[in-house]
C-alpha cells in the first residue's frame, strides 16, 4: 500500500471459487471508483478452466490515477501485494499450482504489516497454527464463514464476497470504503441482506497480529531451481518416469480441501478406490491393501464415493493434518494406535462390529462437503 | 550448327538417368533409406509421390508410405515418426503446405529433423499451379532451414544434404527444400544419380541418441509450458540455427570431396561476377533465364552477374554481405510478394536490404517483383531488369529506392 497505489490479491480453488474470486476483485475496483480511484482487475492468466481445486489467484489493484496504475499493469501477477484474501481455509496450508514452482507459504507476497484475510469458521489461532512461520509482521484477519464452493460457471451466492468486501473495508479503509461497498452492493443487488453481510463482514472480522516465528514449520519445503538455455534438455524434452515410479516433483496435495482415511480394518480389498482414483494416488500394500499416497491425492472424495463399505474411506477435513505421510505403515505396526488416529480424525468408529455392512456407496461420501461431486465440476 | 559429339564421362561414384526434379528427390529418398514418408496430393508435390510409389511398386526403395488424410496429418506422421527415430520425409506445395502450418512450426520447436520439399506454388485464391515463394517464405520466422534448388540435380544433392544437416546433433532441425513447381518439379534433367555406397559414406545413419521417445528411455516431449520457459527453449533453437551454417559448410565440402558439385560455396552460387559493375540476385530457376541474359548482355559490354542464393535459412549474412558488398548495385528479383512491406517490396529484397544496412559502403538495392504465380521470365523482362538496375548503379535515385513490377499487364 503506498500513497498511490493498492494491491489485493484474492486466493482460491480454481474453478469452485473462480466466479467468487473475480467477484472479489471487480468489485474492490468498482467500489474504490466511487470516490474517484481508478483500477485494474485480473486474473492469473493460465490454463482455463483451472484444474479442480487448485490454488488460484486474481488480483485487484486500486491507484490514485492511471499513470500510477501503469506500474501494476501488463503482468501476470504482483509480486508483492497488500492484502491476501484466502477464500478457503486450507489454502494456509500453502500453495502450489501449475504456472508455480514449489509449495508458497500463504503469506509469501504479503508485504511487512500487510494483511493476510481468511475467510473460516475457525479462530485466528486455528488458522495460523497451520500457517507457514511467519517471515515479517502482517496481520491475520479471520472473515467468519466456510469456503464457499460452486461447480464451473457457477456461483454459489452465499454473501462470501460481500462479507469478504466489509473485512476489507475494515482493513484498507483508505481505498475501499465500507460505505461505498454497500453502496455498490445496494446497486448490484438491491438487497438490503447483501449490504448487511458486507457489514457483518466488517464487524465480524477478527485481526490477530502475527509475530515473526509464528506459525508452523511442519510444511515440506518445496522449491525449484529454473534450468537456463544451456542446461535445459533440448527438443522441449523432460525426464519422464518409468512405469510405476512416481514423479517426484509432481505434487497436487495443495488443491485438497479434504482428505481420504482408510479404515484397513473394514476394507475388503474390492479395488474399486484404486481403479476409480482419477489420480492414480492408491498404492497396493503387500496384504493386498490401498493406501492413499497422500501427495498425490487432490482429495476430490471419489475413492469415498465409490468404496462400498460403511466409513471405510471418509474424507476429513485437510487442517486437521499436519503432514503427508502416508499411514499403512502405522496400521501394520500398531493397529490399535492407526485405529484411535481414525477415529480420532474421521469420528467414526473404528471397529469393524459398530460399523453396519450393508450400506450403500451413496451414504458414505458426504456430497456437501465434497466440491468435485456436489458441484458437477470438471466439465 | 554442327553440334560436336562428346563421350559421357562414367564415374562409379554415381550413374546417369533422365529425371525431373521429383524423381531426383524419390531417388535421394531411397538413397537415404527413408524410413517413413507421408503424402498427401498437391501439384506440385504429387510429383514426389508418385515417383516414389513407383519407386517401391518396383522394389528398388523400401519405405513406410503413408497417405495421409490431410496435409496437417501428413506433417504431424512424420514428426512423430522422427521422435521415434525415424528417418523421414514429407512435402506439400501452396496451400497444402499452409494446411500443415500447425505441425510444421511445432516441428522446428521440437528439434526434430524431418526433411521436406516445398514444391513452390502460388496461393489460392485463385487457383494456381505456377511456382511462387511465398509458401516455403511462410515459415521464415519458425526455425526450418530453407535451401533453394535450381536444377533437378541440385534437388537431389540438397536432399542428401537435407537429413546430412538436418540431423546432425548440433543442428537438430527440419529442412524445407524450395523446389520450383514446373519448371523444376516436372521437367526432365539429365541427373548424376550417387551410388548407395557412396552415399552412405557422406550420410551416417540418424540417431536422435537420449530424445528418442521409446519405452526404455522413458521422456516427455512438449509438455505445456508457460512464460517462464519459452524464451530459454527459443534460445536453444537459436543457437542451433546459428551453429547450422558451419555445418553446412562442413557437409558441403564432404559433399564436394565425394562427388565433386556443389560450387565454391555452399550458400552462394556466384555467376560472371569477377568483374561485375553489378549483379542480379535471387533463388530457384530464374536464375536460368538471368544467366541468358548475362551472357547475352556480356556480349553487349556490360559487366554484369548474377548471385543466386542457396540456403534462406540460415541466412549466412557476413559471407552474402562480403560479396555483394563489391558491387555498385544489386537487382533482386523475388519470386514472391510481400504486401506493405517496407518500399512494398518482395521478402528477400528487404532482407538483402536489412544485412547491408550496418556496412559502410552501401550497394544500391533495387527490388523486381517477377515471374509470380509461375509466370516464366522471359528475355525482354531480364532486359529490363538490367535496365533498372544499371540505372540505380549510375545514381538514378528513382530507379534504385523502389520496387517494380516485372512483366505485368496493366
Amino acid at each position: 500500500m503506498t500513497e498511490a497505489s493498492i494491491t489485493v490479491e484474492v486466493v482460491y480453488r480454481g474453478i469452485f471459487q473462480k466466479t467468487l474470486a473475480q467477484r472479489i476483485c471487480r468489485a474492490i475496483v468498482l467500489a474504490a471508483r466511487k470516490r474517484g480511484h481508478t483500477g485494474t482487475a485480473f486474473a492469473r492468466y493460465g490454463d482455463s478452466p483451472e484444474r479442480n481445486g487448485v490454488p488460484a489467484k486474481q488480483f485487484a489493484v486500486v491507484a490514485v490515477n492511471d499513470i500510477e496504475l501503469e506500474a501494476s499493469m501488463a503482468k501476470y501477477e504482483p509480486a508483492v501485494v497488500d492484502v491476501s484474501i484466502a477464500v478457503d481455509d486450507t489454502l494456509v496450508k500453502g500453495v502450489e499450482s501449475w504456472a508455480w514452482y514449489g509449495r508458497q507459504p500463504i503469506w509469501k507476497p504479503v508485504r511487512k504489516d500487510g494483511f493476510l484475510l481468511v475467510t473460516s469458521e475457525k479462530t485466528p489461532d486455528e488458522v495460523l497454527s497451520q500457517t507457514d512461520t511467519a517471515e515479517r509482521p502482517f496481520s491475520l484477519v479471520v472473515v467468519p464463514g466456510a469456503a464457499s464452493f460452486a461447480g464451473l460457471w457457477v456461483f454459489k451466492d452465499d454473501h462470501t464476497d460481500y462479507r469478504v468486501l466489509g473485512a476489507l473495508a475494515k482493513v484498507a479503509p483508505d481505498w475501499v470504503r465500507l460505505d461505498d461497498v454497500k453502496a455498490l452492493i445496494k446497486e448490484q443487488t438491491k438487497d438490503e441482506a447483501a449490504v448487511q453481510s458486507a457489514q457483518y463482514g466488517y464487524d465480524g472480522a477478527r485481526i490477530r497480529p502475527v509475530k515473526p516465528g509464528e506459525g508452523t514449520s511442519g510444511h515440506e519445503k518445496l522449491q525449484f531451481d529454473k534450468p537456463g538455455w544451456t542446461t535445459m534438455r533440448p527438443g522441449i524434452v523432460v525426464d519422464a518416469r518409468k512405469p510405476g515410479e512416481r514423479n517426484p516433483f509432481y505434487k497436487k496435495y495443495s488443491a485438497r480441501t479434504l482428505r481420504p482415511v482408510v479404515n484397513f480394518d473394514t476394507c475388503i480389498k474390492c479395488t474399486m478406490c484404486w481403479l476409480d482414483c482419477p489420480d492414480e494416488c492408491f498404492e497396493v500394500t503387500p496384504e493386498g491393501h490401498y493406501e492413499v499416497v497422500y501427495e498425490a491425492c487432490i482429495g476430490c472424495g471419489i475413492c469415498a464415493q465409490v468404496c462400498p463399505v460403511k466409513d471405510c474411506i471418509v474424507m476429513v477435513d485437510e487442517l486437521k493434518f499436519d503432514d503427508n505421510t502416508n499411514k499403512w505403515d502405522l496400521w501394520k505396526k500398531d493397529r490399535a494406535s492407526y485405529n484411535q488416529w481414525f477415529e480420532k480424525m474421521s469420528g467414526v468408529p473404528a471397529d469393524p462390529k459398530a460399523v453396519a455392512r450393508a450400506s450403500t456407496a451413496a451414504t458414505n461420501a458426504s456430497p456437501a462437503a465434497n466440491p468435485t461431486t456436489s458441484a458437477g465440476g470438471d466439465e | 550448327m554442327a553440334v560436336a559429339v562428346k563421350s559421357v564421362e562414367t564415374s562409379d561414384v554415381e550413374t546417369e538417368q533422365l529425371a525431373t526434379g521429383c524423381e531426383a528427390i524419390a531417388e535421394a529418398i531411397r538413397l537415404a533409406d527413408v524410413d517413413v514418408m507421408a503424402a498427401y496430393p498437391i501439384r506440385p508435390y504429387d510429383g514426389v509421390m508418385q515417383a516414389a510409389a513407383k519407386l517401391i511398386a518396383n522394389g528398388k526403395m523400401d519405405v513406410e508410405y503413408i497417405v495421409a488424410d490431410g496435409e496437417h496429418s501428413q506433417f504431424e506422421i512424420v514428426k512423430h515418426a522422427c521422435a521415434v527415430g525415424s528417418r523421414v520425409f514429407v512435402g506439400s506445395s501452396g496451400v497444402g503446405w499452409f494446411y500443415a502450418f500447425e505441425a510444421i512450426a511445432v516441428t522446428a520447436g521440437l528439434r526434430l529433423p524431418v526433411v521436406a520439399i516445398c514444391g513452390n506454388r502460388a496461393l489460392d485464391d485463385p487457383g494456381a499451379f505456377g511456382t511462387e515463394h511465398n509458401d516455403s517464405l511462410a515459415v521464415r520466422d519458425l526455425g526450418w532451414l530453407l535451401p533453394w534448388a535450381e536444377t533437378a540435380q541440385e534437388a537431389l544433392d540438397l536432399a542428401l544434404m537435407a537429413w546430412r544437416v538436418g540431423e546432425d546433433k548440433r543442428v537438430s532441425l527440419p529442412v524445407a527444400i524450395g523446389l520450383d513447381g514446373a519448371f523444376l518439379t516436372h521437367s526432365q534433367q539429365i541427373v548424376k544419380i550417387p551410388t548407395q555406397a557412396a552415399v552412405d559414406k557422406f550420410l551416417p545413419p540418424f540417431d536422435l541418441g537420449d530424445r528418442l521417445l521409446h519405452p526404455d528411455n522413458p521422456i516427455t516431449i512438449a509438455p505445456q509450458v508457460d512464460q517462464d520457459w519459452l524464451m530459454e527453449i527459443r534460445m536453444q533453437n537459436d543457437q542451433a540455427m546459428r551453429k547450422a551454417e558451419g555445418v553446412i559448410r562442413e557437409a558441403h565440402a564432404d559433399f564436394k570431396k565425394l562427388f565433386g558439385r556443389g560450387g565454391e560455396s555452399p550458400f552462394l552460387d556466384e555467376y560472371m561476377t569477377d568483374d561485375a559493375e553489378f549483379v542480379f540476385f535471387g533463388q530457384g530457376t530464374l536464375a536460368l533465364p538471368m544467366k541468358v541474359a548475362i551472357r547475352r548482355l556480356r556480349k553487349e559490354g556490360h559487366k554484369v552477374g548474377l548471385v543466386r542464393l542457396k540456403w534462406f535459412r540460415p541466412f549466412a549474412t557476413e559471407e552474402i554481405v562480403r560479396s555483394l558488398s563489391r558491387f555498385k548495385a544489386i537487382g533482386v528479383i523475388d519470386r514472391d510478394y510481400s504486401f506493405g512491406s517496407p518500399h512494398y517490396g518482395g521478402v528477400l529484397y528487404n532482407e538483402v536490404r536489412s544485412a547491408l544496412y550496418s556496412q559502410p559502403k552501401r550497394p544500391v538495392v533495387v527490388g523486381f517483383i517477377a515471374g509470380l504465380g509461375g509466370r516464366e521470365i522471359e528475355q525482354p523482362m531480364a532486359q529490363e531488369i538490367f535496365e533498372k538496375t544499371k540505372a540505380a548503379a549510375s545514381g538514378d535515385l528513382k530507379a534504385g529506392d523502389t520496387c517494380h513490377w516485372i512483366g505485368v499487364r496493366s
